[in-house]
């Protein structure tokens, strides 16, 4: 069987394609280098104004009346771990059992429904997530409260917690769950052991991803958390939060608390960004999955 | 269905596999015997009215075309279709007189143990973890237990000597031929008394194969293999028995030896002359 080239005529226009492809070419390297631009350039703003205000005080003090030196935001960032922690108390659980859920045990109308509304719960905007929080537990313990702050966040967490479970698990290749039940393995036994300790390292990711996007969300923790110029770590009390402070600051009219803000705004990024080294580090040494 | 007469074990060279379709308690020597076996996957009918009897320590290979239904009887024995949607199965498995559903699941897929086509170590685990497995995922807490078993069994399957220094390196380091050989060792190590192979061989190298090959012949001792198969020179070397299947039903059950040179149907004669398939 000879096919040789000779049987397929190089078209004519040949020089209009190659004209095609390089400005295709041209165009999605435009598109990445868009991509990438305002992420760098929020990187380097924020650091160039926030690296100078940031220091030992930042991270120890609590914040001091204007005009004072060395004021800080020890409170706020004591109130964002607690956040932080509450949400993922309740996003964490939830998410994965909801994600092994649909993914194992799926076989009816119920998954479908859960899927489905997680889908939704993901799109929804995350003030509305706020005023569900308020509505639930704010008006019902008669005040702000790092519980109502947390829950919004969690319930914030949870959608994307259950989508990167349950699409995890779906990687995990049917013939390891095989292996383990034949093996006379129980089945609760094989999904928890085998498939989520297969997909864990994808698993991991997906959450540490959650708890960095709850850690920047301002809109939910407004009248939930709500804020506090004071140190406070009880949870039936308002909590100061990294991102409300923030806010509160950078519409300050003071130019001392406009710099506290940049501080703020770079901790914040410096977060997201060490976490994400985090998530590359976890899924560096990929044991796991497809072969 | 039209005509649903299926001919069974009516063997006239093996004087003590044929099959009176009653299940008798008594009998000792046989290992897995199935009455009208039949598996629906939705509406679909995938296999047809299997009565099939294996003798303890023996090897029956089960032959045939693709789709023919051959992988879905062996995956009914340790009522491995519990998990996919849509399939229903039909009729009785005895395993040692023991009807398969009279126990717990779990209990059943310990006495009969399933290696597959493509190696499937755990890939999160270690070489010495995926013999314990078995073990261990059943809440065995005994060092030296899994140490023992863990040689024992990779000594049994030839693997020791290749693996020891390397105990606790991924599985999935291991080449293709190590990592079913590893299976298998995993599935011995739960000590099964039936092994059900799913074309084990068939995604491996000739020199991986007749490794496995040589393993099976051994196994004979201790166990009861019954092995599927798209290789009819294999079924021809390792197995006692051999079974012809074709779209969905059995058409051919006898000493292996028969079926390939005197079978006594025509289909079977060109299905293993090479006439179709």
């Amino acid at each position: 069987m000879e096919l040789t080239e000779k049987k397929f005529k190089m078209p004519g226009n040949i020089r209009r394609r190659k004209l095609v492809n390089s400005v295709m070419i041209i165009l999605c390297v435009i598109a990445g280098i868009i991509t990438i631009l305002p992420l760098l350039y929020i990187f380097f703003y924020t650091t160039k104004s926030g690296i100078t205000s940031l220091n030992l005080d930042f991270f120890i003090n609590m914040p001091k009346p204007v005009g004072e030196e060395g004021g800080g935001m020890a409170n706020a960032i004591v109130g964002s771990i607690i956040l932080i922690g509450i949400g993922s108390l309740i996003g964490i659980p939830v998410g994965v059992m909801s994600g092994i859920y649909i993914s194992e045990y799926s076989k009816n109308i119920t998954a479908f429904i859960i899927k489905f509304v997680t889908d939704i719960l993901s799109g929804i905007p995350s003030i509305i997530i706020g005023i569900f929080a308020y509505g639930l537990i704010v008006i019902n313990m008669q005040r702000f409260s790092a519980l109502a702050g947390g829950f919004a966040l969690g319930i914030l967490m949870i959608p994307t917690i259950t989508k990167v479970t349950e699409e995890m698990l779906k990687l995990v290749p049917q013939s390891i769950r095989e292996a383990s039940l034949a093996l006379g393995v129980s089945r609760w036994k094989t999904v928890l052991r085998i498939a989520l300790t297969t997909a864990s390292s994808g698993i991991i990711t997906g959450i540490l991803l959650a708890i960095a996007r709850a850690a920047g969300e301002t809109a939910p923790l407004l009248f939930t958390a709500f804020g506090n110029s004071f140190w406070q770590t009880e949870i039936d009390q308002p909590i100061a939060a990294l991102p409300l402070q923030i806010f509160a600051y950078a519409i300050s009219p003071y130019e001392d608390w406009h710099r506290q803000a940049w501080a703020g705004a770079f901790v914040l990024i410096l977060l997201v960004f060490v976490i994400n080294l985090i998530v590359r580090f976890v899924t560096r040494n990929k044991f796991s999955g497809n072969q | 269905m039209e005509n649903d007469t299926i001919i069974t074990d009516t063997i006239d060279d093996s004087e003590d596999i044929h099959d009176s379709g009653k299940h008798d308690t008594a009998d000792t020597k046989t290992a897995l015997r199935t009455i009208n076996l039949s598996v629906k996957f939705f509406d679909k009918l995938a296999i047809k009215n299997i009565n099939i009897r294996v003798k303890k320590n023996n090897v029956a290979a089960i032959i045939g075309p693709s789709g023919c239904g051959k992988s879905t009887f062996l995956r009914s024995i340790n009522l491995m279709h519990d998990l996919t949607p849509g399939a229903k199965v039909y009729g009785d498995i005895y395993v040692h007189n023991e009807h398969i559903t009279d126990n717990n699941v779990v209990d059943l897929r310990k006495k009969v143990g399933m290696v597959f086509q493509k190696p499937n170590p755990f890939p999160t685990m270690s070489i010495y973890d995926n013999v314990a497995a078995g073990l261990k995922l059943n809440g065995i807490r005994n060092k030296s237990l899994f140490d023992e078993t863990v040689e024992k069994n990779l000594t049994y399957t030839g693997l020791w000597d290749e693996v020891k220094d390397r105990l606790k390196s991924p599985a999935i380091s291991l080449s293709g031929g190590q990592q079913q050989r590893l299976c298998i060792a995993r599935t011995i190590a739960v000590k099964p008394e039936i092994i059900l192979m799913d074309e084990p061989t068939s995604a491996l190298d000739p020199v991986s194969t007749s490794k496995i090959e040589e393993l099976i012949i051994n196994f004979k001792k201790h166990y009861t293999i019954i092995i599927v198969t798209h290789n009819m020179q294999q079924a021809g070397r390792i197995s006692d028995y051999t079974a012809f299947f074709y779209l969905g039903k059995l058409v051919e059950y006898s000493r292996t030896r028969r079926l390939f040179t005197n079978p006594r149907e025509k289909l079977t004669e060109e299905y293993v002359t090479g006439k179709f398939g």
